[in-house]
C-alpha cells in the first residue's frame, strides 16, 4: 500500500493525517446557525406576536389582506426560514442523541430534512400567493 | 433543575406545531372554506388548548433558550446564577404565555 494516507492499514493515526492541514471551517456551522436562527427569531417575536394579534377574530377577506401587506408578509417570511432552519438543526441533534441505528438514523435526518423544507416552502408559497393576490 | 429535557421537549412539540403554522398559512391562501375550517379548529376547546400549549412551549423555549445564550457567552455559571436563569425562563415562559392570551382575549380573539 503507497497510499499511506487512505489506506485503513496504515500506521498513522487520524489526528496525523490532517494535522497542518488547517480547519475545515465547516465543524461549527450548525452550531453557529442554530444561534443564528435564535437570536433572528428572538428579535422577530414582537412583530410576529403583533401580526398574530391583528389577525385574531378576523375572517377570510380581513385576514387575507393583511396577510398579503409587504411588512407582514415580510416578516413572516424571515421567521420562517428562521425557524425551518431552527428546528431542521434542533432535531437532527435530538435524531443523533437518541437513535443509534445506522440506517435508521441516516432515514430520520433525511425525513427531518425533507420535512422542515416542506414547512418552509409550503408556508412561502402560501404567503406569496396571499401577496400577488391570485 | 431538569430544565433541559424540557427545552428539549417544547422544541420537539414547536416541530409538529408548525403543521397547525403552515395549515394556516396554506388555508389563507387557499380560501375562505378552508379558513373556516382552520378558525372551528382554533375556536373549539381542543384547538384552543393546543393553541395555548404551543404558545407556552414557544414562550419556554425562547427564555430557556436566552438562557442557554448567557451560558454560551461565559455567564451565570455560578450556582445561584444558574438557579436564577432557569427559575426566571420557568417562571417568565409561563407568564408571558398568560400575557399574551389575557391581551388576545382583551381585543376579541376570544370571538
Amino acid at each position: 500500500m503507497s497510499t499511506a494516507g487512505t489506506s485503513k492499514r496504515s500506521m498513522r493515526t487520524p489526528l496525523g493525517r490532517v494535522r497542518n492541514l488547517g480547519a475545515a471551517h465547516s465543524g461549527t456551522s450548525d452550531f453557529w446557525r442554530q444561534r443564528l436562527t435564535a437570536v433572528a427569531m428572538l428579535l422577530l417575536m414582537i412583530p410576529v406576536l403583533v401580526i398574530v394579534m391583528m389577525l385574531l377574530g378576523r375572517n377570510h377577506a380581513g385576514a387575507a389582506q393583511i396577510l398579503s401587506s409587504l411588512p407582514v408578509a415580510l416578516i413572516l417570511l424571515l421567521f420562517i426560514f428562521a425557524s425551518a432552519w431552527h428546528m431542521k438543526i434542533g432535531m437532527q441533534v435530538v435524531i443523533e442523541d437518541y437513535v443509534h441505528n445506522e440506517k435508521l438514523k441516516l432515514v430520520s435526518v433525511m425525513l427531518n430534512n425533507f420535512f422542515s423544507v416542506a414547512v418552509a416552502l409550503a408556508s412561502t408559497y402560501a404567503i406569496l400567493k396571499l401577496s400577488s393576490g391570485v | 433543575m431538569a430544565l433541559s429535557i424540557v427545552h428539549r421537549a417544547t422544541g420537539i412539540a414547536l416541530y409538529a406545531g408548525t403543521l397547525l403554522l403552515v395549515w394556516w398559512l396554506v388555508a389563507a391562501a387557499s380560501g375562505p372554506a378552508a379558513y373556516a375550517n382552520v378558525q372551528a379548529f382554533t375556536g373549539s376547546i381542543i384547538g384552543r388548548l393546543i393553541v395555548f400549549g404551543y404558545t407556552w412551549a414557544l414562550m419556554h423555549h425562547m427564555l430557556s433558550g436566552v438562557r442557554h445564550f448567557f451560558w454560551d457567552l461565559g455567564y451565570g455559571f455560578k450556582a445561584n446564577e444558574r438557579e436564577a436563569l432557569t427559575w426566571g425562563a420557568a417562571i417568565g415562559g409561563i407568564v408571558l404565555t398568560v400575557l399574551i392570551w389575557i391581551v388576545a382575549y382583551a381585543i376579541g380573539g376570544g370571538r
